[in-house]
């Protein structure tokens, strides 16, 4: 008998009594469905959670520096001089100096944040400009009181994306709009296009801090990232000769950091569908034991007519991987549509992975024969006239 | 063909020991007819399960064709029972769930024959008992006669030699019966050896020879008819 035969029986005997080789399989179904919807919705949420990293900056290096209590300390113009003394490697280097201010067009007035940076940061973010000009040098040297704002402020404040030359009160102070920025996040309030620059030279004193602490650094690719925040933090540490006085994170290094903390999560959450998966080979183990009192008779009849212990024994093997493949199957196709849907409720594309998917099937596979085997070696072992003469 | 030499089946054992065989030797010819009769208990069925290779004697040896089957093992007396020996049992012993022509193809699915021929000669086999219409219906949609008929053409679909039946009437009334027997003696005519076993004694002069066994040993052998 072959293993075709074999599935042939075993597909007819599952459908003998379909409740049955429902219930088995229902072990089956929920632990391969459970692995599917975890992974593909862990993956989601990584997905989602590293293209908003991406998005803000694969290839940024972000410097905090705590200069407190030591003598030493970097400027901005530092800053700009290492840049410059290793342009192949950077782009460009800017503060960043966040204040909260008022803001006010006409009557119109609203408490909110402004971000001070230099004339490099348009290219360290990559910014679009819609329609004017970003801040130059010369508006940073002279603290000039100019400003570009994104695409919601325009919006909010002046009902027109063309507003060059328009003035906003920060504080009180007039601020010459020279330039509105393409809109980039749907013009939300609180996107990346709820955003004001001036320069930075202009937020320190709106800001009342004597010392700039931040900077962020563009590396020319997103493979020079590490190089470029070894490059820092070596330059960093020939000023304050103590690397607890500042901190260097590569954006990278976070979607590294998201990276590994999904794959735990993945490995326990999956850890705990396995469970699943184990008790319904349990479950498969015992109706196959059931199954093979119940046709004791039927393996005497099919021993006086010929069979071989390995033909019982690989048809009741067939007949387990058969119920659980079956119910890796159908767990596969819930799993799927299931976890599409739960992305869809949460808000993350849950994609279901090939690899989830062919694993989830090979173990359910892999289970009914481990499960199987015991059962069909009983059966297999059977004597025949025993197992004639059983009632 | 058969040779069985001091054949002993003993259950349990000390005080409680049942000698179901007590020093049976007995020998089969190619193309005999043999009924062994016998009262209930006195080791009938359990003569033919060790000549059917279904149970193997305590001690003694069995010679089939002149191979000793009390040295073989499992995998080699599978192969004795699907090749050489059709089994006709008083519970017919059909498989529920499979169709006639499936029960019929039985044995020879375990001799890895190809389907087409497998249903080829499934097919003949049924023809030869009577019910080829029946093929695709299940054996509890027939009577009990046409069952026996049925697990007759089974134990000749794979072509045996040696035909075994264990009262093959007994579930039957004395017409069926009468049908059933005349097809196995016609069996025998066409050159099949047959062991039948009945304690029924009109059925037993059907054969060419009968063996009386009691309380597992053989008092009488007689050759009642020449072949
Ligand atoms: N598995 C067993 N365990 C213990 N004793 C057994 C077993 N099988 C048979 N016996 C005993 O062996 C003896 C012979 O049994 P067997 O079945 O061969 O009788 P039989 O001649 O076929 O009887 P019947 O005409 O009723 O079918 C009986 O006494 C029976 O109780
Ligand atoms: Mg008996």
């Amino acid at each position: 008998m072959n293993i075709k035969q074999s599935f042939i029986l075993a597909m007819k005997s599952l459908k003998a009594s379909k409740m049955r080789s429902f219930l088995t399989m229902l072990g089956i179904i929920i632990g391969v469905a459970a692995v599917i919807i975890l992974v593909s919705i862990v993956d989601g949420f990584s997905n989602t959670m590293i293209d908003a990293f991406e998005s803000a900056g694969i290839n940024l290096v972000n410097v905090n520096v705590r200069g407190r209590g030591s003598s030493r300390t970097v400027t901005p113009d530092d800053m700009l001089t290492f840049a410059e003394d290793n342009s192949d490697d950077i782009i460009g280097i800017s503060p960043t100096v966040m204040a909260s201010v008022t803001l006010k067009v006409d009557t119109e007035n609203n408490q909110t944040t402004v971000t001070g940076v230099n004339e490099y940061y348009k290219d360290i973010k990559e910014l679009e400009i819609g329609g004017g000009r970003f801040l130059q040098y010369i508006d940073v040297e002279r603290r000039q009181k100019v400003c570009v704002i994104g695409s919601y402020i325009a919006k909010n404040y002046f009902e027109t994306f063309s507003c060059v030359g328009e003035k906003i009160k920060i504080n009180g102070n007039d601020y010459t709009v020279v330039g509105v920025l393409e809109e980039s996040a749907g013009s939300e309030e609180g996107s990346a296009d709820d955003i004001v620059y001036i320069p930075y030279t202009c937020a320190t004193l709106l800001s009342r801090q004597k010392t700039i602490s931040s900077y962020v650094v563009a590396s020319t690719s997103k493979d020079d990232v590490t190089k470029v925040k070894k490059l820092v933090e070596n330059y960093l540490y020939s000023i304050f000769d103590n690397s607890d006085l500042y901190t260097v994170t590569a954006v990278a290094d976070l979607v590294d950091t998201v990276d590994e903390l999904m794959g735990t999560l993945t490995a326990i959450l999956v850890g705990i569908a396995g469970i699943s998966l184990l008790v319904g080979g349990i479950g498969i183990m015992n109706i196959m034991l059931v199954s093979v009192t119940e046709r004791t008779r039927e393996i005497g009849i099919r021993k006086s007519l010929g069979a071989k212990p390995w033909d019982i024994m690989s048809q009741f093997v067939v007949e387990a991987a058969t119920t659980s493949s079956m119910g890796g199957f159908i767990g596969i196709a819930f799993g799927c549509v299931s976890s599409i849907v739960a992305g869809k409720i949460l808000g993350v594309t849950a994609t279901p992975s090939i690899l989830a998917i062919l694993v989830a099937f090979s173990v359910s596979v892999a289970i009914g024969m481990f499960f199987g085997y015991f059962p069909a070696k009983k059966a297999s072992k059977l004597n025949p006239i025993d197992a004639l003469r059983y009632d | 063909m058969i040779e069985l030499k001091d054949i002993y089946k003993i259950y349990g054992d000390g005080d409680s020991e049942i000698r179901a065989l007590d020093g049976i030797n007995l020998s089969v010819a190619d193309g005999e007819f043999v009924a062994i009769v016998g009262q209930s208990g006195s080791g009938k069925s359990t003569a033919m399960n060790i000549i059917g290779c279904l149970d193997v004697p305590t001690y003694g040896q069995y010679f089939l064709d002149g191979e000793d089957v009390s040295c073989m093992n499992e995998i080699q007396l599978a192969d004795v029972r699907g090749r050489r020996l059709g089994f006709i049992f008083q519970q017919y012993n059909l498989i529920p769930k499979l169709s006639v022509l499936e029960n019929v193809e039985l044995p020879l699915v375990y001799k890895a024959m190809k389907p087409e021929e497998r249903r080829l000669k499934a097919m003949s086999a049924l023809e030869k008992v009577g019910l080829p219409d029946r093929a695709d219906k299940y054996p509890s949609q027939l009577s009990g006669g046409q069952q026996q008929r049925v697990s007759i053409a089974r134990a000749l679909a794979g072509d045996p030699q040696l035909i075994l039946a264990d009262e093959p009437t007994g579930a039957l009334d004395s017409k069926t019966g009468k049908d059933v027997l005349d097809f196995i003696s016609s069996l025998n005519d066409e050159g099949k050896t047959v062991v039948l076993i009945t304690h029924d004694m009109s059925v037993a002069q059907k054969a060419k020879r009968i063996v009386r066994i009691q309380d597992g040993k053989i008092v009488s052998d007689e050759v009642i008819r020449e072949g």
